[in-house]
């Protein structure tokens, strides 16, 4: 605790406040305003993140800066929030990238600013909170709560079809929360009226119990992150939404399943992950094999880029279902190197879509005679999608597949085609937009990235970097948690 | 021969209202067209009069007068104060709505008050007869509301369609009744109850007579299949006249339910659970399928309504105080979120105008930000969605359905609300998504305007402190059984 703050409420409930004073600030007269007052509250988010890393303690796998008071006492819900190594390098990834978006949509949003900007900050405070919960109703909340502005975002602000994506977008997570709602209920009448997730943990199920608690949350969880078959949501809502909607969707909301799987499936139902882990890992292949065959024949960059997503958040699923330090770890270290990676890669197509307003990959070619600084960027980003070592990309995936070997060799095998199927579409579709001759006039009047697009791209590029040569500062922090989960799930709640 | 008269402090408020009835009505006849206004005034006087009279006579313990005929508990103070409160609201939102479309009569306010009184003897009865004298008052002070637009084919219909099909539930109703009657000999809902423990009666005579009570009572629930009225009721009668259909009776419908099925014909409960599950099932799922193909607004409330009374039975099925406790609070949010959207609707009405179609809140973001704002949070709470209080009343239905383990029911009870958030989501998408088809700002008058955005920000409110609402609702319960 820092100066005795409650930091871990303030890291929520800070962007929720300044993003209600950014919307106060009215319609578009005092769009600058809004702008500002919505830098400086996701920067002081940012700042809070600080003391938060710096204070927390790497030796313990226990919940830390626990906050506990009653919420309503007619269902025993309290407002129970902490973090542990598994939550905290989510929340830092989460109060990084909301500066980052804030400064992307600094001049490209210029109708309702303050509702857009607004919308980011209180949806930054939303996502902290979802990863700080430790009572499952008020996850539940900030869970579903999360999805009223990027609903919002998505719809308002997004491409032609952005109804369409939004509403698709709204009502496929709703389907599966709605699901996971029921089984909370059902766990809140077996641990004799309490919500508490901790409790959860320690609550011997019956199996059959166990089977259909965790088809439950698999909807729910496998909706957010998103598994094949179940994906089709992300393709056009990443499409529609404007970039820093996007970079938010794949940066932060994609690692809320991720999240819930770790937090949820594998502790309060082990016996049913141990049981059905053959079937989550085959769909995690499916998802990194056919959907990056998918991701190979989009002619939009966004489509692909969020395709491409869908295969690396496999790798995520993958790794947790193998029931190894590695493949846990790994798929934590993936998470978060996805998301600087994935949020890159979006902004720089928003780099290019802002000046020439086309995401085909047709309309562009010869992009880095005229944008050459552009092009180096988008080259490392290119390469550490594609799983370049010395890039946070390949940390994750090798990680990852290093699990898998142990387990199972094929498993392993059919892993690391990723390898191949990233490189092939991530570096063709870099290789048809920035090389060969300049397309068209349009290509030829292109200017290089300003400023303040080099300020975001270079610290995301610093990020990617760093944590793909020095990943000790993240493994650090989630290693004594992972231990713990381990040995915790290979206990039967029979 | 002793007379004693009875105790009449349990019906102060009764009988106040009453009185003020004909006293408003004389007053209405001398003041006239022009000074209606001392009329309105009066009314809402009088319902502040009688939230006080309840409210200096609320205690916790229950007792009995007119010979065990009415009953006055904490359950109906509170339910009748939360009445007072949304009458009182209604009349507020309504006033210009009703001055423009020349329907601010006497009548009007007469009719309003009657229905109320009509409301908190149904609340307080205690005796089959009571009750039905309740509903009888309620229902026909309703039936003329809707026909106050005498020149308006679509009002006439509907409330001669309003009129028919009641007036066959009301005969339902009683069929049911004197069938209990008949098997046990009383119409004390206290004997009743007491003789169906002792198994007094023939279980055959009395499962008939309460499958007529069932019947009775969903038409004036509107559950499917008994919902046929509703969406023309809705759509055919004045916008304010629809406001007040659709929320104060619906308390006074939880208090009937309560009444007969709870403490009446409590040891049925393995007959009635079955009924009202089918019922439940039935009414989410006819309600939110068919708001889906609404295009006028008011009828996709009216479905709207239709499933939300269906997750309001799923709270009975439980049959315990937890179960009750939780409807009591279901149907309390739903009254306040229904004022908010029927209001909004009206506010959106002009003279000659009608805003009858979802289309007409195209764009309300960028004609007026905060009432779209307002319509946002009312939506998102009706869909279900947190931190709206909507979500909480959902919530502590389903704990009650689950605690009970019925948990296909939940998973069914969820998967249509799924279906029903696509239609609320609709709304959301017209004000936001979609450009304005007309320019014209949005004028009201200042008190509609607090009053409703106290109405919506009381959604969010009471979504993120739920508790005092929650534990309101507990104590009228565990202090009424």
């Amino acid at each position: 605790m820092l100066f005795g703050l409650p930091l871990l409420s303030l890291i929520i409930w800070l962007p929720i406040l300044v993003g209600i004073a950014v919307f106060a600030t009215g319609d578009d007269r005092n769009a600058q305003l809004a702008r500002w007052i919505a830098f400086a509250g996701s920067i002081l988010g940012f700042l809070v993140a600080i003391p938060l890393y710096t204070g927390f303690d790497p030796a313990l796998s226990t919940m830390q800066f626990v906050e506990n008071r009653p919420w309503f006492e007619r269902f025993n819900v309290n407002y129970h929030i902490g973090v542990d190594g598994i939550s905290m390098p989510l929340i830092l990834l989460n109060c990084i990238t909301t500066p980052l978006v804030v400064i992307a949509g600094w001049q490209v949003i210029q109708e309702r600013v303050a509702q857009y900007m607004g919308a980011f900050l209180i949806m930054s405070g939303i996502v902290n909170g979802v990863f700080s919960s430790l009572d499952a109703m008020l996850f539940y909340v900030f869970w579903e709560a999360s999805l009223i502005p990027m609903f919002l975002i998505i719809g308002i602000w997004g491409g032609p079809n952005r109804v369409y994506a939004a509403i698709k977008f709204f009502l496929y997570t709703l389907l599966g929360s709605l699901l996971m709602l029921v089984a909370f209920i059902y766990l809140y009448q077996s641990a004799g009226g309490s919500f508490s997730i901790e409790e959860f943990h320690q609550l011997p199920i019956p199996f059959n119990a166990q089977i259909l608690i965790f088809i439950a949350f698999l909807l729910a969880f496998a909706v957010k992150v998103p598994m094949w078959p179940v994906h089709t949501w992300l393709p056009d809502a990443h499409v529609e939404a404007p970039t820093g909607g996007s970079v938010v969707l794949a940066a932060i909301m994609l690692k809320l399943g991720g999240y819930g799987f770790l937090r949820f499936s594998l502790p309060i139902v082990p016996d049913a992950s141990h049981y059905l882990a053959e079937m989550m890992i085959v769909l995690s292949l499916v998802a990194v094999v056919y959907i990056g065959l998918v991701a190979l024949m989009q002619a939009d960059m966004k489509k692909l880029i969020a395709y491409s997503s869908v295969a690396h958040m496999g790798f995520v699923t993958l790794g947790f279902f193998l029931f190894n330090a590695y493949g846990i770890e790994g798929a934590m270290v993936q998470m978060i190197s996805h998301g600087f990676i994935s949020g890159a890669m979006f902004l720089c197509v928003g780099v290019l879509y802002d000046r020439l307003h086309s995401r085909q990959i047709a309309d562009y070619g010869g992009v880095v005679n005229k944008m050459p600084v552009f092009a180096a960027f988008f080259m490392l980003f290119a390469m550490a999608n594609a799983g370049l070592p010395g890039t946070s990309g390949f940390v994750g995936e090798f990680m990852v597949i290093m699990g898998a070997m142990k387990v199972n060799f094929w498993y392993a095998f059919l892993a690391a085609t990723t390898l191949i199927f990233g490189a092939a579409y991530t570096l063709w579709m870099y290789k048809r937009v920035i090389f060969g001759a300049v397309a068209s006039p349009a290509v030829e009047g292109l200017q290089d990235i300003s400023r303040r697009e080099f300020v975001v791209l270079a610290i995301l590029a610093l990020a990617v970097l760093w944590l793909g040569v020095y990943p000790f500062p993240l493994t650090d922090v989630m290693h004594a948690t992972v231990d713990n989960l381990l040995v915790h799930v290979g206990n039967s709640k029979l | 021969m002793n007379f004693l008269p009875p105790d009449f402090t349990p019906a102060y408020s009764e009988i106040f209202i009453l009185v003020m009835v004909c006293v408003v009505m004389l007053v209405d006849l001398a003041a006239g067209e022009a000074r209606r206004y001392i009329t309105y005034l009066l009314t809402q006087a009088t319902l502040l009069g009688c939230a006080f009279l309840t409210f200096v006579s609320f205690s916790a313990e229950t007792t009995f007068t007119f010979s065990g005929m009415f009953v006055d508990d904490a359950m109906a103070d509170i339910l009748k104060i939360m009445v007072y409160a949304t009458v009182s609201a209604v009349l507020i939102y309504s006033y210009t709505y009703v001055r423009e479309r020349g329907i601010l009569t006497g009548e009007f306010f007469c009719l309003i008050l009657f229905a109320t009184l009509g409301m908190m003897v149904m609340i307080s009865a205690s005796h089959f007869l009571t009750l039905y004298i309740g509903l009888e008052l309620l229902s026909l002070s309703l039936y003329a509301l809707v026909a106050l637009r005498r020149d308006s084919i679509v009002a006439t219909e509907a409330a001669m369609k309003f009129f028919v099909l009641g007036a066959l539930a009301s005969g339902f109703l009683l069929y049911g009744m004197s069938m209990v009657y008949g098997a046990t000999g009383s119409l004390h809902i206290a004997n009743v109850s007491e003789a169906i423990k002792d198994g007094v009666g023939n279980h055959e005579v009395l499962v008939i007579g309460l499958v007529f009570i069932v019947a009775g009572l969903s038409f004036k629930l509107s559950a499917a299949p008994f919902h046929m009225w509703a969406p023309d009721v809705y759509e055919g009668a004045p916008t304010a006249i629809t406001l007040f259909i659709g929320s104060a009776p619906k308390l006074a419908a939880f208090a009937f339910v309560m009444r007969l099925l709870v403490e009446g014909l409590g040891e049925m409960v393995t007959d009635w659970q079955g009924m009202l599950i089918i019922l439940a099932v039935m009414s989410m799922a006819v309600g939110n399928i068919a708001a889906i193909a609404q295009t006028n607004i008011k009828r996709m409330l009216a479905y709207s309504t239709i499933s939300h009374m269906g997750f309001l039975i799923l709270g009975f099925i439980s049959a315990d105080w937890n179960g009750y406790s939780s409807a009591l609070f279901y149907v309390i949010t739903y009254v306040l979120m229904t004022l908010g959207i029927f209001a909004m609707v009206m506010m959106l009405s002009r003279s000659g105008f009608e805003a009858e179609n979802i289309s007409d809140f195209k764009g309300l973001s960028k004609r007026n930000p905060w009432y779209a704002f307002i319509t946002l949070l009312l939506m998102f709470s009706l869909a279900g969605i947190p931190p709206m209080v909507g979500f909480y009343a959902k919530l502590a239905v389903l704990q009650a359905v689950v605690n009970a383990g019925f948990i296909w029911l939940a998973v069914a009870a969820v998967i249509f609300s799924l279906i029903g958030a696509f239609y609320y989501l609709r709304i959301v998408k017209f004000m936001y998504f979609d450009a304005p088809e007309k320019e014209e700002p949005i004028t009201v008058n200042s008190d509609v305007k607090v009053l409703i955005s106290v109405n919506g920000i009381a959604v969010l409110i009471l979504g993120i402190f739920p508790q005092s609402l929650m534990g309101l609702s507990l104590y009228a319960i565990q202090n009424s059984m």
